[in-house]
């Protein structure tokens, strides 16, 4: 973009990008922990996330985006095997 | 039906936004970003999800947003539906993301002229029945007995039935939905989109916050409501009035789950009675009454 362009841009326009509120993951108290020997690849967890941190992957197994989950539970309280498990932030293994 | 592993990944709301953790809102739009793709192009009036959006220069909702005033979202959306159609951009979906107090207060009398000219518009309440954004006022959409900051003892009114009011202003579609059943509400969205019209979706949204429940519990609260029969789900299609099939179990009043499971959840229905709950037991019944005559009368053309 040329310098004169730039001396156009007065429209305050906010462009869509992860971590808008900065790192959320710091307000975790509780951190959600996936065991992998017992999830059964369901995907309830990724539809029920509100955050969308819950990363689904080409096998549709799932990983948590730690940068941005808020620690809310809502994955762990709905997965039917109980794989999730929500951590005291600082006490995992 | 919806399949949970054809819905696409990737997703228009942005993690690390605004929202509370175990926000509904935040859940819903991720909904309508699954259902409805980079093909919408939302109108928020004032609410949660205005905030959410979080700080310049980022954005934690990835549609392309027109933030307006509460009174003239209805009206708003109306002229960019029109815009676009006049440019010739036929698929994009003008959608209007506005909660209980959007709805049913502020912005009723914009939402009524827009459904009586049929203006080509999808419109959903998102419903986490009280005021959050401003600290949990009521709205005409919290439920009688509960708690707010501006109803201490409990609410003396019950909830009005804004869906039933788009009924009947004779909208093309009319839909109630739970941010609890996803595969039902994207399905009613692609629905939606099909038709020409003006569209509209209540989306019963449970909030953490404003309703005094842990966060994790925003989706088991949220299917309560329908497992107790409190929320139905159904679909006014074309004249024709169904219940969904999810609800359809709960017409039977022996296979609802006790209302006091959903109420004892939740911090707002704490100091509820005895009274207070036959009072919330007897306008489920009332309200199922009612629908299960509309379908009756008005449920003739399917089959
Ligand atoms: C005309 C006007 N009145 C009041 C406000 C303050 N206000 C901003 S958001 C809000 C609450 C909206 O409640 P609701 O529509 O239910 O959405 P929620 O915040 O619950 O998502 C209010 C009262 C405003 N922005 N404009
Ligand atoms: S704890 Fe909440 S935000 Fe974090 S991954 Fe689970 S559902 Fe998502
Ligand atoms: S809900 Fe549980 S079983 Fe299903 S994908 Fe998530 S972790 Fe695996
Ligand atoms: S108050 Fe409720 S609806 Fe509003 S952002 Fe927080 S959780 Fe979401
Ligand atoms: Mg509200």
């Amino acid at each position: 973009m040329s310098e004169q362009e730039e001396d156009h841009l007065v429209l305050p326009v906010s462009h869509p990008s992860p971590g808008a509120m900065g790192p959320t993951g710091y307000w975790r108290n509780f951190k959600p922990v996936i065991d992998q020997e017992k999830c059964i690849k369901c995907l309830l967890c990724w539809l029920f996330c509100p955050e969308g941190t819950i990363i689904r992957h080409e096998d549709n197994s799932v990983s948590v985006d730690y940068d941005y989950c808020k620690g809310c539970g809502v994955c762990a309280n709905e997965c039917p095997v109980n794989a999730i498990k929500m951590v005291p932030e600082g006490e995992e293994q | 039906m919806v399949n949970i592993k054809e819905l696409p990944s990737k997703t228009l709301l942005m993690p690390g936004n605004a929202a509370c953790p175990g926000c509904p809102e935040t859940l819903g739009l991720r909904y309508v970003s699954m259902a409805l793709g980079d093909k919408a192009v939302l109108v928020i009036p004032a609410g949660c999800s205005s905030v959410i959006q979080g700080i310049y220069p980022k954005s934690g909702i990835g549609f392309p947003i027109l933030n307006i005033v509460f009174a003239a979202a209805a009206s708003a959306a109306s002229g960019l539906a029109r815009a676009y159609k006049i440019r010739g951009l036929e698929d994009a979906q003008v959608v209007v993301w506005a909660g209980d107090g959007g709805t049913g207060d502020i912005g009723i009398q914009a939402l009524s002229g827009a459904a009586e000219r049929n203006e080509n518009i999808i419109y959903i309440c998102v419903d986490n029945e009280a005021y959050m954004n401003t600290g949990i006022q009521r709205s005409s959409l919290t439920p009688y007995g509960a708690w707010t900051t501006t109803t201490w003892t409990g609410k003396k009114e019950h909830k009005k039935d804004v869906p039933l009011i788009m009924i009947a202003h004779g909208a093309p579609y009319v839909a109630t939905a739970s941010v609890g059943f996803p595969t039902d509400f994207i399905e009613k969205l692609r629905r939606a989109a099909s038709i020409k019209g003006l569209k509209y979706i209540h989306l019963h949204a449970p909030c953490p916050v404003g309703w005094r429940f842990d966060p994790s519990k925003t989706v088991e609260v949220a299917k309560l409501a329908v497992q107790t029969g409190i929320w139905v789900l159904y679909e006014y299609r074309g004249g024709v009035f169904r219940i969904s099939p999810l609800s359809r179990p709960y017409a039977k009043k022996e296979r609802r789950k006790p209302l006091k499971e959903y109420l004892k959840l939740q911090g707002r229905f704490r100091h509820l009675g005895e009274d207070d709950v036959k009072v919330l037991e007897a306008y489920i019944e009332e309200r199922w009454k009612l629908y299960l005559n509309m379908e009756k009368t008005l449920g003739s053309k399917a089959t």
